[in-house]
């Protein structure tokens, strides 16, 4: 069975490029991923049908031994409806995405800008320290001591 | 009533829903108050339905039904049991107040009329989707019933198209696509190894397969649902993507959609895969739900996220049930799922009732709701305790349930999972307490005006959220605006949003107030899934 080999490696392929293309930042090369891997898949299905066969008629030229097996072709089908209705919402959401913000990459999750903002913060408390502590060194050399809380100052009410 | 009839039925929640779609979008954006009426109607009737379903499932054993009359394999069967029927009563509770509430709110902010009226149509395809998969007899239906529900949820998570809902609506999409694209893959390959995907054939015809592919197929299933359910390794789309949209709307998502894959999970666990394999991978995926989940929720200081991250933890409570396999530890799952559902939706609602009340959900910006809207804070306690796992509450007596089945398994890892169980409910009980705290029990916050609305947010690090309204808001309160985003509030609660909360905090405490019944139902769950024949049986009628 040549054909259903060939239908499988196909699938493998399909499926390789479409993974290859997920892993970028931008929505419309995702959404290519995912109709390429979505294709490979229908193909996956149809392998499962076995070879090649006469159309699935109850049909007096069509005997049932050698018809193909009808039922992977409808899966396809069902698949392949849903796959363009969705490419079709995230097309627009893509569109909508780069309409709002110039441009249609995937953002970071809100968690991962927490943990950014939190190291910037937690860095511009570091160097502020580290000035006010230089400042308060040399006052100390000059003899005049300062007794504020460097962290309270650059903190605020917020701690 | 004759038990042959009542098999009629068993299209009915999946057929209703839609069909008011569709008469809504016909009738379009005139004539609100009968699409209002229509929708309620149509749940209600769903509703209706689900608890006659469930007794029948009960008394005479599961009903199938055959689309089209074409009988199984070829045709496309529906089948309710016990645990199909259960799950059928409470989501459709649910969605019912989940309803009353978006239509309370919508009408508070007096529904500007919007090109096509979207909310309605998708929301009453998404319960038709849930029902869906929660009836259907074989995997290929299992697939669409999930797609019908995926799709009408991309529309609802990103109403209005703001820049946040887009967002997380990317993220969502996209990890919901690749695990469709998984699911029809894992179908192809039961297709591929047994020659069937109904699900009443396939027990026996799994059984003959060699072991090797049998684990391949059960791995890639599992995968797919593990998505779904949101469990550790695969929840982190969750977090970010639920919070953002409309509160009824994360509500019901939070609810129900994650149950689904746990529906779907309890079902292909026991029916297709019987006996204890694969049952260390799950309990260690189980316990690193739990506790990495409500870690995160520890961590968090927005009130929305932080019941987002307790979700993903009790996600594992649920996989600990289905991983242990006995009789107690489904039927525990199962009392799980039914609680958890009620419990999460409710609480999500109550976020979006503080987020009316003080215009934000951010814990360190709000204080003092306790004495500005003391039934607000009813709503939220109950609920809370009753999550966190409270004696005597539902949650105290689900956890229960499946750490005595954990300590009745003996095994080294179920006892580790029976730690960790208790060390979950004592975390979410510190991180709800610490939202208790904050935001009810302290005096209102300087960031808050007279009235009691967060004008400014206390926490630097915070990434804003967005507006929770369905729909622009505008109209009887004020509109407060808070990092770019404009977010009705009012002093006082809406009558229908607070009684579809009440409503719902009620129908939780049901599960405590009938606990017997309740956990003898379960139990007769368990004992059918375990079977295995009264479910074929009712399909292939043999």
């Amino acid at each position: 069975m040549t054909e259903t080999l060939i239908l499988v490696i196909a699938g493998g392929v399909l499926f390789a490029a479409g993974t290859a293309l997920l892993l970028a930042r931008p929505l419309t090369r995702i959404l290519l991923g995912a109709v390429l891997i979505g294709n490979g898949v229908n193909l996956l299905v149809l392998a499962t049908s076995g070879a090649a066969g006469d159309p699935p008629l109850l049909y007096p030229r069509f005997e049932a031994g050698r018809m193909a097996d009808p039922l992977p072709a409808a899966f396809i089908l069902t698949a392949i409806v849903i796959t363009l209705a969705l490419t079709a919402f995230l097309v627009t959401m893509a569109y909508r995405s780069w309409e709002l913000s110039g441009s249609d990459d995937v953002q970071d999750d809100a968690e991962d800008i927490r943990v950014v903002r939190r190291a910037a913060l937690a860095d511009e408390v570091d160097v502020r320290a580290v000035r006010t502590r230089q400042a308060r060194a040399l006052q100390s050399a000059e003899g005049a001591g300062d007794e504020d809380d460097p962290w309270a100052t650059i903190l605020g009410s917020d701690t | 009533m004759n038990p042959g009839a009542v098999s009629y039925l068993v299209p009915l929640p999946v057929i209703l829903p839609l069909f008011a779609a569709g008469l809504k979008l016909t009738i379009g954006t005139r004539l609100l108050r009968v699409q209002r009426l229509i929708s309620v109607a149509v749940l209600a009737a769903v509703l209706a339905v689900s608890v006659v379903l469930l007794v029948a499932a009960d008394q005479h054993g599961p009903q199938a039904r055959y689309a089209g009359g074409w009988a199984p394999p070829v045709g496309i069967v529906l089948v309710a049991d016990r645990l199909s029927a259960l799950m059928l009563v409470v989501s459709s509770a649910v969605t019912l107040c989940v309803l009353v509430y978006a239509v309370g709110q919508g009408m508070a902010d007096n529904d500007r009329p919007t090109p096509l009226a979207v909310f309605h149509p998708a929301y009453l395809v998404l319960v038709a989707g849930v029902s869906d998969t929660f009836l259907a007899g074989d995997l290929f239906n299992l697939y669409v019933g999930f797609e019908v529900m995926l799709t009408a949820s991309y529309v609802l998570l990103t109403i209005g198209g703001t820049v946040a809902r887009i967002r997380a609506g990317a993220t969502y999409a996209i990890m919901a696509l690749l695990s469709s694209v998984l699911f029809m893959a894992a179908v192809a390959m039961v297709y591929a190894a047994t020659g069937t995907v109904t699900m009443a054939e396939l027990p026996a015809r799994l059984d003959a397969l060699p072991e090797g592919i049998r684990t391949v197929i059960q791995i890639a299933l599992l995968l797919v649902f593990g998505i779904k359910a949101a469990v550790f390794p695969l929840a982190a789309w969750l977090p970010d993507s639920y919070p953002t949209a409309p509160a009824p709307v994360t509500a019901v998502f939070a609810g129900l959609l994650t149950k689904v894959g746990v529906y779907a999970m309890l079902r292909t666990q026991t029916l297709l895969f019987p006996g204890d394999r694969l049952a260390e991978p799950l309990m260690v995926v189980a316990l690193l739900s739990l506790l990495v989940g409500i870690l995160g929720a520890v961590a968090q200081t927005d009130l929305k996220r932080l019941l987002s991250f307790t979700l993903v933890s009790h996600m594992g409570y649920m996989v600990f049930g289905i991983a242990l396999g006995s009789g107690e530890g489904i039927a525990g799952a199962v009392f799980y799922v039914a609680h958890h559902i009620t419990v999460q939706t409710t609480l999500f609602l109550v976020a979006g009732l503080v987020e009316r009340r003080s215009g934000s959900t951010d814990l360190p910006s709000v204080g003092g709701l306790a004495t500005l809207s003391p039934l607000l804070a009813l709503l939220f306690f109950v609920p809370a305790m009753n999550l966190a796992g409270i004696p005597p509450l539902s949650g105290f007596l689900g956890k229960l349930g499946l750490l005595r089945a954990g300590v009745e398994d003996g095994g080294v890892l179920a006892y580790v999972l029976v730690g960790a169980g208790s060390a979950t409910s004592l975390l979410t009980l510190y991180a709800l307490a610490k939202a208790w705290n904050l935001a009810f029990w302290r005096a209102p916050t300087p960031e808050m005006d007279a009235v009691g609305t967060v004008l400014e947010r206390a926490d630097p690090e915070a990434v804003p959220e967005p507006a929770s309204g369905v729909g622009p808001p505008a109209g009887s309160g004020r509109v407060a605006t808070f990092g770019g985003q404009s977010i009705t509030t009012t002093r006082t609660l809406p009558a229908s949003m607070a009684g579809a909360t009440a409503a719902l905090v009620l129908f939780g405490l049901a599960f405590t107030v009938l606990a017997g019944p309740m956990t003898a139902f379960t139990g007769r769950a368990a004992d059918e899934l375990l079977a295995r024949t009264p479910y074929v049986t009712a399909v292939l009628g043999r």
